[in-house]
Formats: C-alpha cells, sequence, structure tokens
C-alpha cells in the first residue's frame, strides 16, 4: 500500500519536463496522481522516474484564443468546473464535472490527466469529442521542443491507451464554442453519485428562429475505449424540427451501437443504457435551446 | 534514492524536513510531523479519512506526495481548534448532533465540511450530502452528520464567527 522507490523530478518548465521525459528511463509523468497514486500505492506501477507536472505553470489556464476555448492540460478539474469562461461558453462542460468524481478528487485531478488515463467510462473525453477538441502534443527534439495538433476522434488507440508517442505529452486542449444560448446536456448511467458512468452521452444543440435544427451533436462514453459520436445521426437531423420521430431516431441508432462488454455489465444493457440516455440527453438539450430561441 | 527538502505550512506552523521522494502526504503527518489527527484508512482515494486543506482546497493525503506540498500550505483537523482546545463551531455542532461514534471518518468530515463552509454559511441539504459522497462512515448513517453541518451553518450565519472564509475564486 506504498509505493515503491522513485526518483521525483519538478521541473518549472514545459521544454524541461520534455527534455526529462525524453532522457529518463522507465518515467511516469505527474498530472493530479488521483488515478496514479493508487495505482502506485497498490505497486500496479512502479516507475523508476516520476515527473510533476505541478510546477508547469504554462500548462495551466483557461482562455479564449481564436474563437475556441484553450484549458491547459494540467488545468484542475475543479477550476474548469468553476470557471465563468466555461460557464459562458461550454455549459456542457460544467453539467459533466458535477458527476465527476468527489469534489475532492476534482480539486487535485487534471483535465489532461483525465484524457491521458483514457478510461472507457469518464466524461472527460466525451465532452472533448462533443466540442470537437483538438490536442495539442509536444515532444523533445533536438534540444527544443517540437508540437503537433491530433483531433479527439484520433485520440484512443485501444482500451486505456492514447495516441501519445514514446517523450510526447499533452499541453492542452481547444474547443470549439457554441453561440450562447445553445442547448446542452450530459446525461449519465453510474452505480453511485462520481463513480465513472457504466454509460453517459453528451449532446448540444441549437435551433434557428424556426424551431428547426441548425447544429446537433451527441457523444457517447462507456462502449468503447474513446467516445463515439454519432455523425450519421447527427446529420440525418440537421436542418429539421428535432421531434419525437428524430429523438427515437437517434435513440434506435445510440442502441445499436457496437458496445464493450465486461463481467458486470452484459452487451445488451449497455445499449439500452445508450439508447435511453441520447433521448434523456436530446430532450435536455432541446428544451433548453428552445427555451432561449423563445425568450 | 536522494531526499527531498520540503518547506511547508502545517495549520499555520513553518516545518522544514526531509523525505523520501515516495513520503505520502499522510505518512509524512503523522509519522514525520507527529499529526496523528488525520486518518489513514482505504490508502487509495475512496474512503475520505484522510482528507486534509492543500491551499484552501480538500485533497487527499493518500494521493498526495509530501514533496508535492513543497512550498504549499496544509490544514489538518488539529487545526480546527482554538489553541486552547476550544471546539469550533463545526466541530462543537458534531458534538453536539453525535455526529461521530467511532470517530475514524470524523477528521476527513470536518475537513470536507469546512471547505463547504468556506463557499458558503448557507448549504441547503443536498449541498451537504453532495459535498460528503467522497467520504465514508460506516456508524452514523449520515443523518447526524447532515444535521450538524446544519446546525453550524446556521451558528455560523447568526454569529459574528469569521473563522470560516470564502475562498477566493480560481485565477484566469
Amino acid at each position: 500500500m506504498k509505493p515503491s522507490e522513485f526518483e521525483y523530478h519538478a521541473p518549472s518548465s514545459l521544454e524541461e519536463a520534455a527534455a526529462l521525459l525524453a532522457d529518463l528511463p522507465d518515467a511516469k509523468l505527474l498530472a493530479g496522481g488521483q488515478s496514479l497514486m493508487p495505482m502506485m500505492n497498490f505497486r500496479y506501477l512502479s516507475p523508476g522516474h516520476l515527473i510533476d507536472l505541478g510546477g508547469v505553470a504554462a500548462l495551466s489556464g483557461i482562455e479564449l484564443q481564436g474563437g475556441r476555448l484553450r484549458i491547459g492540460a494540467m488545468t484542475r478539474q475543479r477550476d474548469i468546473e468553476l470557471s465563468p469562461l466555461v460557464a459562458q461558453h461550454a455549459p456542457l462542460i460544467r453539467e459533466a464535472y458535477g458527476l465527476v468524481s468527489h469534489k475532492q478528487i476534482r480539486n487535485r485531478g487534471t483535465y489532461g490527466g483525465a484524457l491521458c488515463q483514457l478510461d472507457p467510462s469518464s466524461e472527460q473525453p466525451c465532452f472533448t469529442a462533443a466540442l470537437d477538441g483538438v490536442l495539442t502534443i509536444a515532444r523533445h527534439e533536438d534540444g527544443g521542443l517540437v508540437t503537433r495538433e491530433l483531433p479527439i476522434s484520433e485520440w484512443a488507440e485501444m482500451y486505456m491507451t492514447p495516441a501519445l508517442a514514446e517523450g510526447e505529452l499533452l499541453v492542452s486542449i481547444s474547443l470549439d464554442i457554441w453561440p450562447e444560448g445553445h442547448g446542452y446536456a450530459f446525461e449519465e448511467f453510474a452505480r453511485r453519485h462520481g463513480d465513472y458512468a457504466i454509460v453517459g452521452v453528451a449532446a448540444l444543440c441549437s435551433v434557428d428562429a424556426a424551431g428547426l435544427v441548425d447544429r446537433i451533436v451527441i457523444a457517447v462514453c462507456g462502449v468503447a475505449p474513446g467516445p463515439v459520436r454519432l455523425f450519421e445521426v447527427e446529420a440525418a437531423l440537421r436542418g429539421k424540427p428535432l421531434d419525437e420521430a428524430g429523438i427515437l431516431l437517434a435513440s434506435q441508432a445510440a442502441r445499436e451501437l457496437e458496445v464493450m462488454t465486461d463481467a458486470h455489465i452484459s452487451q445488451e444493457y449497455r445499449q439500452h443504457l445508450a439508447g435511453t440516455l441520447t433521448q434523456r440527453a436530446l430532450r435536455t438539450a432541446l428544451a433548453r435551446a428552445l427555451s432561449t430561441v423563445g425568450a | 534514492m536522494e531526499h527531498r527538502k520540503i518547506i511547508t505550512v502545517v495549520n499555520g506552523t513553518s516545518y522544514q524536513c526531509e523525505a523520501e521522494p515516495r513520503r505520502m502526504l499522510g505518512d509524512f503527518l503523522r509519522h514525520d510531523l507527529n499529526l496523528t489527527g488525520t486518518h489513514y484508512g482505504c490508502e487509495h482515494g475512496v474512503c475520505g479519512a484522510c482528507t486534509v486543506l492543500l491551499d484552501g482546497r480538500t485533497a487527499r493525503a493518500c494521493l498526495t506526495l509530501a514533496a508535492q506540498v513543497h512550498g504549499h500550505e496544509i490544514t489538518t483537523v488539529e487545526g480546527l481548534a482554538g489553541q486552547d482546545g476550544t471546539l469550533n463551531v463545526l466541530q462543537q455542532a458534531f458534538k453536539e448532533c453525535h455526529a461521530l461514534q467511532c470517530g475514524f471518518c470524523t477528521p476527513g468530515m470536518l475537513m470536507t465540511l469546512t471547505e463547504l463552509l468556506n463557499e458558503t454559511d448557507d448549504p441547503s441539504e443536498a449541498e451537504i450530502r453532495e459535498a460528503i459522497t467522497g467520504n465514508l462512515c460506516r456508524c452514523t448513517g449520515y443523518q447526524p452528520i447532515v444535521a450538524a453541518a446544519l446546525l453550524a451553518a446556521q451558528r455560523l450565519r447568526s454569529s459574528t464567527d469569521t473563522s470560516f472564509q470564502p475562498q477566493p475564486l480560481p485565477q484566469e
């Protein structure tokens, strides 16, 4: 129940952190530590070096940049949840964080850490997919910092494995901003409050003056290693009123998703949840969108 | 392994120590600083008994390295009562409402509710229940703990007690 020995490094800049990661063998990055430290306490993991990103100020922060919301990978989940910028431009995120673990964990846990941990049922990759997230990834090369961008759709390589090569680290996440007054909802089913969802659904929609769907997004977590967007359904619903037939179409598509299964949750149950939660999320998002159109 | 130098303020007292990198904050508090009020239960972040305030916000001492609190401020359950041992308003309410039996979860409960009362002096029952979802208690059934938090909040509203202070909002 105590971690085995490791060397601790506390870089103060991104360059320094990337250089350490490139040079040290058997190194792990420490972000918020809310998943890594339990695994080290249990000795599921025994890295030789731990690189604590807590002192790298450049990795934290929330700002508007080029018409998108940019969030540093080391930004604490609780800071995002409480951010007025996030509340104004991406209320979906605040709603989702209300379902993420407990306040004590969100105080320490980071957004980027959760994306790298990539639990299939985590709400955070799911709202990132709903908001068309683009990830900035950095590595140390030839004495300098090299960065690349990756859409969230290409982030999950397999179960709990993000598309990070050796020596790479997540720097920030850029998210789409929807017009003010758009509808949003995050619905999930978990055994207990604060648990990872068995299945969760994020929905966003905006309607025009005539009440027709202008834009709509549905993202599902807990069914595959990464979040799943229902792109075909989104395309089919655009330009029409979101009526009962549209909601049932989406719900049916979610119910027919190819889903993973485990010893506790059957395929049928996961599919059932995906369908039901899609319905709930769409109804709530639509009601919220319509309430501001009418106002 | 090379020891880390750790300078930290715990309950208003400054400490300068050395610790192994793998030393957890909970063990650091209990064994190196002899502050045994912080309890260690599950050691993987689930039970909440080890909850302390790190720069005013709750954190699991079992998931935080001592090295990570270098340059930061910690408040433990020992920091709640007055210098002469007088219980603070939340502790007094716990006593009056019988909000503890075996007492194992109590330090974590108190620190979690301290954070809540720092944020608001008028929490609803639902907000209190939500706040303590990350703290397990096997004795009380939670009912008296919720009652104690409501009583403490009520007393805070009608008193000039300034021991609970709103925390500044995060910087952007």
